[in-house]
């Protein structure tokens, strides 16, 4: 009794471990996200889970899958939209000015047996598809923007750069089996240093030619509008005086003799006056 | 840690005093060991001899003759050892015990799911797609043939550019505009997943995904506004037009995100022209200032001759009731007031060419000693 339960569990353990080794090699979960290129003994004899456009999740070769154990090697291939950055790019337009460059594709590996075999079948692909796609995503690009001038990167004229360069890659990128989804440039911006500073400093002086405009405006309009101030006064005064012009001379006159002669402190006034004067007719007594 | 590892051979021996094979068979042994405690010659001590020579074999005999208690209890229990050999199958039935309540947790575990109201959970039965969970306690079959991935979709994330991490640098905020001019912008996008298993399915890296678009985009509208527009008023349009570019792009790649809204934080011109952007905005401050004074100038100048005009009118109207007698009391009322207050020398004879006092003329207050003569002068001349 003893010894059959000692020798059991390690018969029955072993077994199953096998069992499990062996399922183990024999299946295999392929997620949504993967496709598989199955290698039997080195020759490439099918691949799974292959992505076709339009296909809906669930009705995918996703699921559960066999190979014969110990001959067939999966490889796996990401799936899903994969990423390639450039990050500054020098890139000389057509006017001889320099741009720092920062620019992602978007791809898709749509034929994993051709990626697989043109990276060397290892486990790796995707990195290996990166590290290739990305010197001819440079040149697309370089070939691209210096067919154009500076001003096309910041116009309307941009997506359609980004659209020739992702049709460039796109040739060049085929033999990967790798569909290109998107170019998009992330940066287009002067480089640092002298392009940079210019520019700045081109902004400083319209800034500060602005700023001239702008007072020298205002201080037109001010004149203007004192200037027609002073217009619209002389209307008025016009207008009234021209009633009588000679008793506005008569008016005026005396109101300047008060405001001449008779202002407390604004210093002392001497008249020397004949007898003559109008004011001293009476002061002779001659009636 | 330190702590525990102090602790724990302190609470071996603790459990090895009290639960040992002394303090264990204590209930066996107890009699023996009081009677030999009785006799110990841990007894002697108060006789006054060092217990080091005595005591030593007689503890040695004692510590063997507990062995051998210990020992024999273990033996002699065979009675009691009898129920812990049926009590081995029960540790089997344990195991089994164990084993099945492992399983039962793991599939409990793995095979309820609790979606939160905001979430969905993404079902892949052997990798492949099998379905979404609507919010609620959902049933599945267990771990390794179902797993489910829960997905946040309610929840509207907010990502800002530059990010909170500071690890991109200062330059990444600035983006050229249509007139070859350089903004500094500040903009968050907020977002959210309106598809799950695009999310899960679709794309590497959904978030980078996002954050590549969001730049890509914000700088080819940037790229066709000019400075001011960005600075200024066009900043709506703006937000408008990049919210759109990125729904565009993310739903080219089949993201499953919706791009709820782009708002620009802050937009302004680079630090280091700051201060020409400062003087812009100083003249048209002084700009104002200046039309603002005019208008107030203007004012009072209009003000002062609508006044006088009325002034005028009003006596005007009086005059030509009386024009005479008005025109002379008014000569009349003005010559005595400046008369009054002046100095006066009339000059009767026409031949006579007086001297005229000029200090006198000049200076208001005259000089004591020059002038007293002129005085008398002036006083004969009168």
């Amino acid at each position: 009794m003893n010894s059959a339960v000692f020798r059991n569990p390690i018969a029955i353990g072993i077994a199953a471990l096998l069992l499990l080794i062996l399922a183990a090699s024999t299946f295999a979960i392929v997620p949504e996200t993967r496709q598989a290129v199955v290698l039997r003994l080195q020759t490439p004899v099918r691949t799974i889970n292959e992505y076709k456009p339009n296909e809906v999740f669930g009705r995918t070769g996703a699921g559960l899958t066999w190979r014969i154990p110990f001959f067939d090697r999966l490889i796996w291939v990401d799936k899903r939209i994969l990423d390639v950055e450039l990050d500054n790019q020098q890139v000389l337009s057509t006017e001889q000015n320099r741009l720092e460059v920062d620019a992602y594709a978007r791809f898709r590996i749509v034929d994993p047996l051709k990626a697989v075999i043109s990276t060397g079948s290892t486990s790796t692909t995707e990195q290996r598809v990166k590290d290739q796609l990305r010197p001819l995503f440079s040149s697309a690009l370089r070939n691209e923007l210096s067919k154009r001038p500076f001003a096309a990167l910041l116009s309307p004229e941009r997506t359609q750069v980004m659209g020739n360069i992702r049709a460039g890659l796109q040739r060049l990128a085929s033999q990967y089996g790798v569909q290109i989804v998107d170019v998009r440039i992330k940066h287009a911006d002067l480089p640092s240093g002298t392009p940079f500073d210019s520019a700045l400093t081109r902004m400083r002086t319209a800034r500060q030619q602005q700023a001239l405009t702008i007072q020298a405006q205002g201080q037109q309009t001010a004149q203007i509008i004192s200037a027609q101030a002073d217009a619209k006064a002389a209307q008025i005064y016009a207008d009234a005086f021209n009633k009588d012009p000679d008793f506005y001379d008569f008016y005026r006159a005396m109101q300047s003799y008060r405001f001449t002669f008779a202002q407390e402190g604004k210093g002392q006034t001497s008249l020397v006056l004949s007898p003559d004067n109008a004011y001293l007719k009476e002061f002779q007594g001659r009636r | 840690m330190t702590i525990l590892s102090g602790w724990f051979p302190r609470l071996t021996i603790h459990t090895a005093d009290s639960k040992g094979p002394w303090g264990g068979g204590g209930s066996g042994g107890g009699d023996d060991d009081k009677s030999g405690g009785a006799r110990n010659p841990w007894a002697q001590p108060p006789a006054g001899k060092p217990r080091s020579t005595g005591a030593g074999p007689s503890a040695l005999d004692e510590f063997l003759k507990r062995a051998r208690n210990t020992g024999g209890g273990g033996g002699g229990f065979g009675s009691g050892g009898r129920p812990r050999i049926p009590g081995a199958p029960g540790a089997g039935q344990l195991w089994a015990i164990g084993v099945g309540l492992v399983l039962v947790a793991w599939i409990g575990l793995s095979s309820f799911h609790s979606i939160g109201p905001q979430q969905r959970g993404v079902v892949t039965t052997l990798g492949r797609y099998s379905g979404t969970l609507e919010p609620g306690i959902r049933f599945t079959l267990p771990a390794p043939f179902v797993d489910v991935a829960k997905v946040d979709v309610a929840a509207i994330n907010t990502d800002t550019f530059p990010d909170d991490t500071g690890t991109e640098s200062p330059t990444d905020k600035l983006m050229l505009t249509s007139d070859q001019n350089i903004v500094d912008l500040d903009y968050s996008v907020r977002w959210q997943i309106s598809n799950p298993q695009d999310f899960a399915f679709q794309i590497d890296d959904p978030r980078e995904t996002l954050r590549a678009t969001a730049q890509s985009a914000m700088r080819a509208v940037v790229a066709t506004a000019t400075l001011d527009d960005a600075i200024g008023s066009g900043r709506n349009a703006m937000e408008a037009q990049v919210q759109q570019s990125m729904q565009e792009i993310l739903d080219r790649y089949n993201a499953g995100i919706r791009i709820q809204g782009v708002a620009i934080k802050g937009a302004q011109a680079p630090a280091q022209v700051a201060d020409a952007f400062k003087e812009v905005s100083a003249a048209q401050q002084k700009a104002q200032g200046d039309i603002s004074k005019a208008r107030g100038y203007a004012q009072q100048v209009l003000a002062k001759a609508q006044g006088e005009a009325a002034a005028f009118d009003v006596i005007y109207a009086q005059y030509k009731l009386a024009p005479e007698v008005t025109r002379r009391r008014m000569y009349y009322d003005t010559m005595e007031q400046v008369l009054s207050k002046s100095d006066k020398t009339i000059i009767e004879a026409p031949g006579v060419v007086p001297y005229l006092p000029l200090p006198r003329v000049t200076r208001s207050v005259p000089d004591a000693v020059p002038v007293a003569p002129v005085m008398q002068s002036q006083g004969a001349a009168q």
